[in-house]
């Protein structure tokens, strides 16, 4: 079966059984394999070459950005390694803590369970994009969190601030219960949980009266 | 007029990096020809290896070298080195193997053949206690600098009256008296024996202690997760028997430590050694399943406790032992476990004894409210039943038991600066409406019934006679150099307010200048036992007295009068002569030189100070001083935590529906910060008495739950939408600035607060289990209970 179309196949909203067969589609092990990170040369490592190996074209914060992408390398693993774009985090490596939180067509997903091939010709949002690119003025999420002194160690924030950019799209008026359960999906080990809720309690009261 | 910067909510300067994706932690460093370390781990919990053949992956493409545990700085006895060839817990690192890439790297480790000499292991430190049984080391399970190896065991005896499930009499290698337990036992009303266990558990903090390093000649940079920074550098240093001042240690972020990266940790000497043997950069992530393993755990305690009580409720006298299940490598928490119980029930009567086991189980560290969190989640259900049983209101039980300022502890009758455990009790009581609350006590709904309960948590909350150095330079900014980390309580921040508030600064024009030692610090505490505002705000505020005077001089030098008729506000000097910039003050202040800039330093600044001092010199007014303030007495803070549960006798699920924490920490110099301090230190207590669970297989000893998922720290269902906290207040009359921690004292209080509530909703019936899961909590109400004996580590 040719690889890059096994790939291409894959249900495009994200599931773990979906990720699972996307790896093992790719003719890659099942194992811890799918989590690391392999290299490329625009990191200026030398890296050897695979049959496998395939440069595409991602739209990331905008912006298009050709990258060269293993079939079973993990969004994540793209987005830190080989673009740059730090802001997305790693906290567990496996859909458990949701620091690695992106938006894809508006929609979150967790970057370390999302091979980088399912989301060609899809819109990839991260931390670093919510900025206006031309002023750098905040996004009213980052302007709530601002305001209200969200986060301690901030090592989930990126992943919450996505998580929280699309509840206010999608429930422009939250309760705090109803906030809650939208951002469950992100865990903060510090529990700062109540400045969190906080925060996206304003952040949709911003984007209300925008 | 200047802004007041004590007590206002002010958002941390780096918190706009940390939004926007801009604040870089360890492992969001790049270096140019970065290669990439994978480890590999011990499969067994005790080895010894005998044979290492490498060939296979080192002829592999793209695989650079292999690190063996020759090659690291080690110490003989329970001492930890980065790599090991007789690992002692499942998972510890034996070799790295660097790459170009990390999948290469790992499929390296996989293609070495290695064999392992298995050796006899201990999970549970009663069975290293029993005669006959197993220890962790190869040599005996006790270690004394002097004397080397022992084997230290109990007599039959004891462990008859273990397995009856009787209070034991052993001796034991910490051991201490005050008062006459004996005779006030026989005095006591009432008095209740418990076994208990609690367990032991992970750290796991957000960032895995990922990290990178490269030389540059002689210099080591090193990129480093750490709760401390200039202490980290000094340790480093030290592992790796190099000049601290060929480290430029950056650590700008760090994504939680929690007392598992005190002054940083074992693993990042791996980075450091392996990048100087092949000469390139390397980048050493940690995965989370690594995490679990390498990244530290707090102590597990086994315990027998006796307290006895007096008719109207006060507790006249404990005896208590406690086996601390203490990993390869040691932790001291029994120690101060012991302090706790004395200083929060003050029962002038008290026993106590304590042994630390070696155990192959992986390494353990203080974890936030190390040792008083354990046992005050443990003794304050016990206190509330003694409450229920004498017919003392639970309220009260805890008040009148609570120390009041002569307080006097510990063998050795310690004393403290100040105390209001009762005033947090009292506005706790008011806050959570406690009496109405207690009127729904039992109440039924379906298959739920309501508990409510208290807990009370003291803990250590500062330190004296660090430096302080800050320095005003012609921009007319004040930069305040902070030595101590920047984990997220704010406090690299915060501790420079009081300060700058003495020198009259708005707050936009303070800069501080962390990250990187590079950058200069004064000789700073590790961020570690809440020590962080208290020592700070005092070492700070003494640097800015210094400021103060020298600026007052050098403006009379410059316009007449006398030195201290001169005022600063708002970055200006005035006085008789007139008025002048700071920053016009910084350039005389320079051109003056001697003491004033730097050039000349105070007699008493620490030795690590001095090199950073030079660094500054000449670059604007300096002010620099040692925190000369003294004192008498412990610095401790307090929180008082008020739980309301429904426990679903069908289910064994526990919901927490209201909580309340109220510290006394003194003046509160940052309160939504504070605030987060008590929620999330009483949620992580929470977790640690009834979400994470770290279960060992008793027949290999290895763990099985070596994830998030497996081990659940509180999510966002797992708390209420709305919390209440509230401060005390009241300064510490010691301080110049009134400030105690709080880093450690909510965790007690939450896991306290949530036990007994969970108690109270059963009845009065005291599990002396964690944590308290679902099943272990049906089991208990279905006259089945999981915890029969004193196992560590099963559940």
């Amino acid at each position: 079966m040719d690889q890059a179309e096994s790939v291409s196949v894959l249900e495009k909203k994200y599931s773990r059984r979906t990720f699972i067969k996307g790896v093992i589609a790719t003719g890659a092990t099942a194992s811890s394999a799918g989590y690391l990170f392999r290299g490329s040369p625009l990191l200026g490592a030398a890296t050897y070459q695979t049959a496998t190996e395939r440069l595409i074209t991602l739209n990331v914060n905008g912006q298009e950005r050709r990258v060269d992408v293993l079939p079973h390398e993990t969004l994540a693993m793209t987005l830190r390694y080989k673009l740059g774009l730090t802001g997305t985090k790693l906290g567990c490596d496996r859909a458990e803590c949701g620091a690695c939180t992106v938006l894809i067509d508006g929609v979150s997903q967790y970057g370390c369970s999302m091979l980088t091939h399912q989301v060609r010709g899809r819109s990839v949002a991260t931390i670093e994009g919510l900025e206006d690119a031309d002023t750098g003025e905040l996004s009213v999420v980052q302007k709530a969190v601002m305001e209200e002194g969200g986060f301690q160690c901030a090592f989930c924030a990126p992943g919450f601030i996505m998580a929280m950019t699309e509840m206010i799209e999608v429930n422009p008026n939250p309760t705090r219960e109803e906030a809650r359960l939208a951002l469950s999906g992100n865990l903060c080990r510090c529990a700062d949980y109540d400045k969190i809720l906080t925060c996206a309690m304003r952040a949709a009261e911003l984007a209300r009266s925008v | 007029m200047a802004e007041r910067l004590v007590g206002a909510d002010i958002a941390p300067p780096d918190l706009h990096a940390k939004i926007t994706g801009r604040a870089r932690y360890a492992e969001d460093f790049r270096a140019p020809g970065m290669v990439f370390a994978k480890l590999l781990l011990s499969p067994m919990p005790h080895a010894r290896v005998r044979r290492v053949d490498a060939s296979r992956a080192l002829a592999m493409e793209g695989v650079i070298d292999i690190l063996r545990a020759d090659e690291v700085p080690s110490r003989d006895g329970p001492r930890e080195a980065c790599l090991t060839d007789t690992p002692r817990y499942e998972g510890e690192p034996i070799l790295a193997v660097a790459a170009v890439d990390e999948e290469t790297a790992a499929a390296a480790i996989e293609a070495i053949e290695i064999d392992f000499e298995p050796l006899p292991f201990v999970i549970d430190p009663l069975e290293s206690l029993r005669p006959g049984g197993p220890n962790a080391y190869v040599d005996g399970n006790q270690f004394s600098g002097q004397d080397g190896w022992s084997d230290f065991k109990w007599t039959n005896t004891d462990f008859a009256k273990v397995d009856a499930g009787e209070m034991p009499d052993p001796s034991c290698p910490v051991e201490w008296t005050k008062g006459d337990p004996e005779s006030a036992f026989a005095e006591s009303a009432l008095v209740l024996e418990e076994t208990i266990v609690h367990q032991s558990l992970t750290h796991h903090p957000m960032e895995p202690r990922s990290n990178m390093a490269y030389w540059e000649g002689e210099t080591l940079h090193a990129f480093v997760s750490t709760q401390s920074s200039q202490q980290t550098k000094f340790a480093l240093a030290g592992a790796l028997q190099i000049d601290p001042e060929n480290i430029n240690l950056v650590s700008e972020y760090c994504g939680g430590g929690f007392g598992s990266k005190i002054a940083g940790t074992t693993v990042m000497q791996i980075p450091a050694l392996f990048s100087r043997k092949i000469n390139r950069p390397v980048m050493l992530r940690i995965t989370r399943y690594e995490e679990n393993y390498v990244g530290r755990a707090r102590p597990g305690f086994q315990t027998w406790l006796k307290m006895g009580f007096l008719q109207d409720g006060k507790c006249n006298a404990i005896d208590l032992i406690i086996v601390q299940e203490s990993g390869p490598y040691g932790a001291g928490d029994f120690n101060t476990a012991g302090m706790i119980a004395d200083l929060t029930y003050t029962p002038q009567n008290m026993r106590f004894r304590g042994v630390s086991m070696y155990t192959n189980t992986p390494p353990k560290a203080a974890q936030r409210g190390p040792g008083g969190a354990q046992i005050i989640s443990m003794m304050e259900p016990i206190l509330e039943k003694a409450g229920r049983e004498l017919g003392v209101d639970r309220f009260e039980i805890h008040r009148m038991n609570a120390p009041r300022g002569d307080v006097q502890f510990g063998p050795r009758n310690a004393t403290l600066t100040s105390v209001h455990a009762v005033e947090a009790l009292d506005q706790g009581r008011e806050m959570f409406d406690w009496d109405a609350k207690l009127a729904i006590s039992g109440k039924r709904n379906g298959s739920k019934v309501t508990g409510v309960g208290i807990g009370l948590s003291p803990y250590t909350a500062g330190s004296r006679g660090r430096d302080g150095m800050m320095i005003i330079r012609p921009d007319g900014k004040l930069y305040v150099h902070q030595g101590i980390g920047n984990l997220g309580t704010h406090s690299i921040a915060d501790t420079a307010r009081p300060a700058a508030e003495l020198l009259g600064y708005n707050w936009k024009d303070v800069e501080i200048v962390w990250g990187n030692s590079a950058r200069a610090y004064p000789r700073s505490t590790v961020q570690a036992g809440s020590q962080t505002t208290t020592a700070h705000t005092r070492a700070n505020h003494a640097a800015a007295t210094d400021a103060l005077r020298k600026i007052r001089e050098v403006a009379a030098a410059a316009l007449g009068g006398s030195a201290s008729s001169y005022s600063v506000d708002s970055g200006r000097v005035s006085g008789p002569g007139g008025t002048m910039t700071l920053g016009r003050i910084a350039e005389r202040a320079i051109a003056m030189g001697g003491e004033y800039s730097g050039e000349v330093l105070p007699d008493d600044v620490h030795a690590q100070t001095v090199p950073a001092a030079q660094i500054l010199a000449g670059e604007g007014l300096m002010g620099i001083a040692r925190d000369n303030y003294g004192g008498e007495g412990n610095i401790y803070s307090w929180v008082a935590g008020f739980a309301m549960v429904e426990l679903d006798e069908e289910t064994g699920m526990v919901e927490l529906k209201e909580y309340v924490g109220v510290t006394d920490c003194g003046t509160v110099i940052h309160p939504r910060s504070l605030g987060a301090q008590v929620f999330g230190g009483s949620i992580q207590g929470m977790g640690m008495a009834m979400t994470q669970r770290w279960v060992f297989d008793p027949q290999w000893g290895v763990p099985f739950a070596n994830r998030f998922y497996t081990a659940r720290p509180p999510g966002f269902l797992d708390i209420p939408a709305d919390l209440k906290w509230g401060a005390v207040g009241i300064p510490d009359p010691q301080d110049p600035v009134g400030a105690k921690g709080i880093g450690e004292p909510p965790v007690g209080a939450g896991a306290a607060a949530l036990t007994s509530a969970i108690a109270d909703a059963m009845g009065g019936r005291c599990v002396c289990r964690t944590p308290l899961t679902p099943d272990v909590l049906l089991a208990e109400i279905e006259g089945r209970p999981m915890y029969g004996r004193l196992e560590q580590h099963v559940g």
